[in-house]
């Protein structure tokens, strides 16, 4: 069923189709819309879950480990500061490898205050552990929300689910609901092999010396640094697992199949854009005009941040002459994040395109078209200049 | 840039329900198989008073961009005390439609080149048994009958779903109401003509 509602609406109606039984969440604009509507159906006894009210994210995220430690489908959401206050609940999240779901409606950090979009929030909380996804419109919210618990679930990574604040959250557009009962064939009920059982005590995630040693049954168990390679592999498996996840998904509801990166007019393209989130799709109207005016170009979603699909983005870019990196977020005194990663992926082609890097949107400035215009005819072409520092696009000043 | 998309921008104020408004012509326009419909907030400090900007974006095909409109094809005023505070034609392209909310008629307004059309929303609401101000549903009966995009039986139908189980017939009798009373006029050149 087709219903035209904001993006919060969407990913309240994953969570609904989901089945999460534990919801622990504190507002934050612009998520406050998406926690409202969940405490809405839990209280009409639409959503069989124990909402928690909590005084913080640090205590929503603490909710959410323990309810998933008890075996439970834990979900939160948040945005800017509140994913930052959450920050040390994270780690442990990820380190304890509980698969909660985390909607993060991606707004900018304060100081100055924001309450506008860009991507700085989700970007500084690469490192932690977490599955990152990305989502540019409402249908890819609520199907990614889906998604994201049986992927959670099957690697036991937490993930979260990246949309644009305001330019997602509270604009309304049409999507599907998925039938209830196909949402529940393709993620089952929750089933953990291990939880917290007073039946049967344990201690989870207590001081590990440097060394391995023996456990209480006498096995050698892994020390610190084996768990935190065992985590690594594990989120290097698990970028087969968001293939095999989306392809599933894709089986029963018909929609998916691009799960690393969505191309638009690529195939042939010499020159190819890349962004994430409703950005790259504001791009595609732009490549439309230039593909008029001849330009040979195309633009690339990537959907998936973090395990950082580095085989698929080399897969699609190599060889081709240019690759335009904009993105929303800056690691302050290099570049955008994600130029940083997308060249490191391109290292080893044998046709090493130019990159160039072009930084916008921050604290939820306007992205004009004419910048994106700008901006491409600028790094395409035999005469574009060689890319050195990354261009801060849209500055009035 | 694409010329497939009808580009409606709708001026307000905090709390006058600009909001609901455009998204009662989403729905009806996305039931009549406007299969893009795209409806964005424009969102500052709003507080209520205050002027606020909603986008709607209306085509058969998929919207990708989701940005404010620059420059729409028809503007909405709820409030004809709003054309003295805020540039309301900003980016309207020539031959455009302005329907504004206003006991005045079209030619008291004075845009050049574009077509005006108003009504009174304020009292015809009022007289149709809606609380003073409620203006929003009204004033979708003077875009049915400016807008020449969607029939008022339509967005009597849209009205009637947004307002489900709270008495949509007020709502509704106030947008018929202005249906019957929008005065349409010309562009300054035809009048002149």
């Amino acid at each position: 069923m087709h219903i035209i509602e904001s993006g919060n609406v969407a990913a309240a109606s994953g969570v609904q189709l989901s089945g999460a039984q534990v919801i622990a969440a504190y507002p934050i604009t612009p998520q406050t819309p998406l926690t409202e509507k969940l405490s809405e159906l839990v209280d009409a006894g639409e959503l069989n879950a124990q909402y928690i009210p909590v005084e913080s994210e640090h205590s929503a995220m603490s909710v959410c480990i323990a309810a998933s430690s008890a075996g439970t489908r834990a979900f939160t959401a948040t945005s800017a500061n509140g994913l930052l206050y959450m920050n040390e609940q994270l780690h442990w999240a990820a380190g304890a490898r509980l698969p909660i779901v985390m909607c993060v409606v991606n707004r900018g950090i304060g100081a100055p205050w924001t309450v506008w979009n860009d991507h700085q929030d989700a970007m500084s909380q690469r490192d932690t552990g977490w599955i990152q996804l990305f989502c540019c419109d409402h249908q890819q919210i609520i199907d990614t929300v889906i998604q994201a618990f049986r992927l959670a679930e099957t690697v036991r990574i937490p993930v979260m689910v990246c949309y644009d604040g305001y330019i997602l959250s509270h604009t309304y557009m049409p999507f599907d609901i998925p039938e209830s009962a196909a949402a529940g064939r393709f993620l089952p009920e929750f089933a953990p092999d291990w939880a917290l059982d007073p039946a049967c005590p344990a201690n989870l995630n207590t001081v590990t010396l440097p060394d391995i040693r023996p456990n209480v049954r006498g096995e050698t168990a892994p020390g610190y640094m084996e768990i935190r390679q065992n985590l690594h592999d594990d989120m290097r498996r698990a970028i087969d697992v968001v293939a095999d996840t989306d392809a599933e998904f894709a089986q029963v509801f018909g929609r998916g199949g691009n799960p690393f990166i969505e191309p638009y007019r690529c195939e042939d393209a010499e020159y190819v854009a890349v962004a994430m989130g409703s950005l790259s799709y504001q791009l595609r109207d732009v490549i439309d005009v230039l593909r008029q005016e001849g330009l040979a170009i195309g633009v690339a979603g990537l959907r998936l941040y973090r395990p950082f699909p580095n085989r698929a983005v080399a897969e699609a870019l190599s060889g081709k002459k240019g690759v335009i990196v904009f993105e929303k977020a800056v690691s302050y005194g290099y570049e955008g994040p994600l130029y940083a990663d997308i060249k490191a992926a391109l290292y080893d082609c044998a046709q090493r395109p130019a990159v160039h890097n072009y930084i916008l949107g921050l604290g939820g400035r306007e992205i004009k078209t004419d910048d994106l215009f700008d901006s491409l005819r600028t790094s395409c072409g035999a005469d574009a200049p060689e890319a050195r520092e990354p261009a801060f696009v849209g500055l009035k000043i | 840039m694409r010329d497939d998309i009808t580009k409606i921008r709708w001026h307000g104020r905090g709390g006058q329900g600009a909001i609901t408004a455009a998204k009662i012509v989403a729905n009806a326009a996305f039931s009549s198989g406007y299969g893009g419909v795209v409806m964005a907030p424009t969102f500052g400090t709003e507080r209520r008073g205050a002027p606020v900007l909603t986008s709607l974006k209306i085509s058969k095909h998929k919207i990708y961009d989701l940005s404010p409109i620059a420059e729409p094809d028809i503007v909405i005023v709820l409030d004809h005390l709003l054309v003295e505070e805020v540039d309301v034609a900003s980016g309207l392209r020539p031959g455009g439609l302005i329907i504004i909310n206003t006991p005045r008629p079209p030619e008291a307004f004075a845009f050049a080149d574009m077509k005006v059309a108003t009504a009174d929303v304020t009292t015809l609401a009022g007289k149709a048994g809606l609380p003073t101000g409620i203006v929003n549903t009204g004033i979708i009966g003077a875009f049915a009958r400016a807008g020449d995009l969607l029939d008022m039986d339509t967005l009597a139908e849209a009205i009637e779903s947004e307002f489900a189980g709270k008495s949509p017939e007020k709502n509704i009798a106030a947008a018929r109401a202005t249906y019957e009373h929008t005065l349409v006029g010309e562009t300054d050149e035809k009048r002149q003509q």
